[in-house]
């Protein structure tokens, strides 16, 4: 057994995660290496959910009887919980959506129907990177067809990182707004947040950070980002699916206008017009995903309990050994950082001329789960003249044998195909 | 390796991937780019016809083993056919793509199908079977293009 420092006693933690006991296609053993796609779920969690449903199950904000008092109770309780979090300076500040993907295409939408001086119009730009999801990508198309305002991106070096060169070209007066991935899905770069907030401050742009990959897996100081917009995601970080989360600065919410409507978002409705509810609610028209916000607040109590600073230390000491171990792997080429500095547990390479769904279909026999694509950020692929990638994702409960399990995996590919 | 495993990557599949057949764009009367989006295989494609007779498929692609022995296999059944006759093979394949695994090919079948019975097994891999109709797709559309799609729709009908 491989011991490395600064590992979490997985042997403890991988009891509350039922699902990985399974065992695939007869006789082999989960390895769930597809942590960046989606965590598993804890029986704490899994037990808070069955809990609301067995017992507080109503809506919110709407009756006086007792299971919608303790519904929202609950509901709010967990609004508490992110803003504890991430450090958010006000639990209003915490908007709840159903993924990251809504709360990047809340903020483009804010933007774009708002007043001055936040809005985006053909006078104005709109920086991103080479890097982002796709879901951190075509919201700001979107946005840029409508208005005609000109989408401008920051390229990678070539060892997976920002080129931030000309940084200054780029950010200028007329950027409205910078969008950026803190950790890259694809290539596992954690990105140098104070550099671009600095510049974006400079010219009076609005900075928005994709922090999808990196909330789950490092301790979150939204103030310390410095930024005026965050989105994450609940089930990347041992919640449910369904929910999502949107941080942003409280004077920001109170100026820009919502943009679904509904019930929940109002103060008073006539025929002709209608006034709106103070932020977070002017954003959460109507009912909304219950039941996997609260069960988000158990994620997160689960992560706190355990520690994130720990968490952090363990992927950190997993991904030096699987950075190691893959480059052992002959015709293995990593896309992305090649050490494990400032870089995230999400780990993508090519094999060869293996095909990325080859490896994957062999790997899974073996009982192993990766992800095989373009991961939702084919830009990457395309800057790297490759199709697809294999990405191996760890997390609290990943261990040092299943990167070796990995490793073995991967040589009965390079057989298969051989 | 499991026998699972095996019955999808068939030696016959593995023989079209790695020795592929009438790989590389030729001259054609339309010509089709299809991806497949979840897993980036893509496939530039061209169909040359002399009257309703096929008298190319040429294609360049990137993709998976399945994706591309597809395509060997397409052009090697396909090439010198009547369209009527393609448009026979081609649908028994999508029937034999969409049967979920349940799908045992007969004698007549086979005779249809040819090397293409191979991918019998792929169809147990709903993640897979797109890659191994995704040459199929492309096909079927450059012919509408190559011939207008009435044309090819009537043959099909």
């Amino acid at each position: 057994m491989t011991q490395l420092p600064g590992l979490l006693d997985t042997e403890a933690i991988r009891k509350d995660f039922p699902i990985l006991d399974r065992v695939l296609h007869d006789d082999k053993k989960l390895v769930y290496l597809d942590n960046a796609a989606t965590s598993q779920t804890p029986r704490q969690v899994i037990d808070t959910l069955s809990e609301y449903y067995e017992q507080h199950n109503a809506n919110v904000h709407r009756g006086i009887h007792v299971l919608a008092e303790e519904a929202t109770a609950l509901y709010e309780g967990a609004r508490d919980k992110v803003a504890a979090f991430i450090n958010a300076p006000s639990r209003d500040e915490v908007i709840f959506t159903k993924n990251a993907s809504e709360s990047l295409n809340l903020v483009a939408n804010m933007l774009g129907w708002a007043d001055e001086p936040y809005r985006v119009d053909h006078e104005t730009e709109i920086v991103i990177t080479e890097m982002e999801h796709h879901s951190n990508i075509v919201p700001w198309q979107l946005l840029a067809q409508r208005t005609g305002a000109k989408l401008k991106w920051f390229g990678l070096t070539d060892d997976g990182r920002l080129d931030l060169s000309n940084i200054d070209e780029v950010i200028t007066e007329k950027t409205k707004i910078v969008s950026f991935v803190l950790v890259s899905n694809i290539l596992g770069t954690v990105n140098p947040v104070e550099k671009i907030v600095r510049r974006a401050q400079e010219v009076g742009a609005l900075v928005l950070i994709d922090a999808s990959q990196a909330a789950p897996h490092m301790p979150m100081d939204v103030q310390a980002l410095q930024a005026d917009f965050v989105a994450f995601t609940g089930h990347k970080m041992c919640g449910p699916t369904g929910i999502g989360v949107l941080w942003g600065r409280q004077e920001l919410l109170e100026d820009l206008p919502p943009f679904l409507g509904g019930g929940e978002m109002i103060e008073t409705v006539s025929m002709h017009s209608s006034t709106y509810a103070p932020a977070p609610h002017k954003f959460e028209a109507g009912t909304p995903p219950i039941a996997q916000a609260v069960g988000l607040g158990a994620a997160i109590d689960y992560l706190s309990a355990i520690g994130m600073d720990k968490i952090l230390a363990h992927e950190h000491a997993l991904t030096e050994y699987a950075v190691k171990r893959l480059g052992e792997v002959p015709d293995l080429r990593i896309i992305g950082p090649s050490t494990a500095e400032d870089r995230g547990a999400a780990i993508s390479f090519t094999l060869g001329d293996i095909h990325p769904h080859d490896v994957g279909q062999v790997l899974d026999e073996q009982g192993i789960a990766v992800r095989v694509g373009h991961h939702c950020a084919r830009p990457v692929c395309l800057r790297y003249g490759i199709p697809a990638t294999t990405r191996a994702s760890f997390y609290l409960y990943s261990t040092p044998a299943e990167i070796d399990a990995l490793i073995d995996g991967l040589e009965h590919v390079r057989n298969f195909f051989g | 390796m499991g026998v699972k495993l095996d019955s999808m990557y068939q030696e016959v599949i593995l023989d079209h991937y790695k020795h592929p057949h009438g790989r590389g764009l030729r001259d054609g009367d339309a010509e089709v780019h299809h991806v497949n989006p979840t897993c980036g295989d893509e496939i530039t494609l061209r169909v040359k016809y002399d009257g309703t007779t096929i008298s190319d498929v040429s294609y360049e692609g990137q993709g998976c083993s399945i994706s591309q022995a597809s395509a060997s296999v397409l052009n090697e059944l396909l090439v010198g056919k009547e369209l009527s006759e393609a448009q026979k093979i081609q649908e028994t394949f999508l029937e034999l793509m969409q049967s979920k695994g349940k799908l045992e090919p007969d004698d007549a079948m086979e005779e249809v199908l040819e090397d293409a019975v191979a991918f019998a097994g792929v169809s147990k891999y709903p993640a897979r079977v797109k890659c191994a109709l995704l040459s199929w797709m492309a096909w079927k559309d450059a012919t509408a293009q190559a011939l207008g799609s009435d044309a090819a729709e009537r043959k099909t009908a």
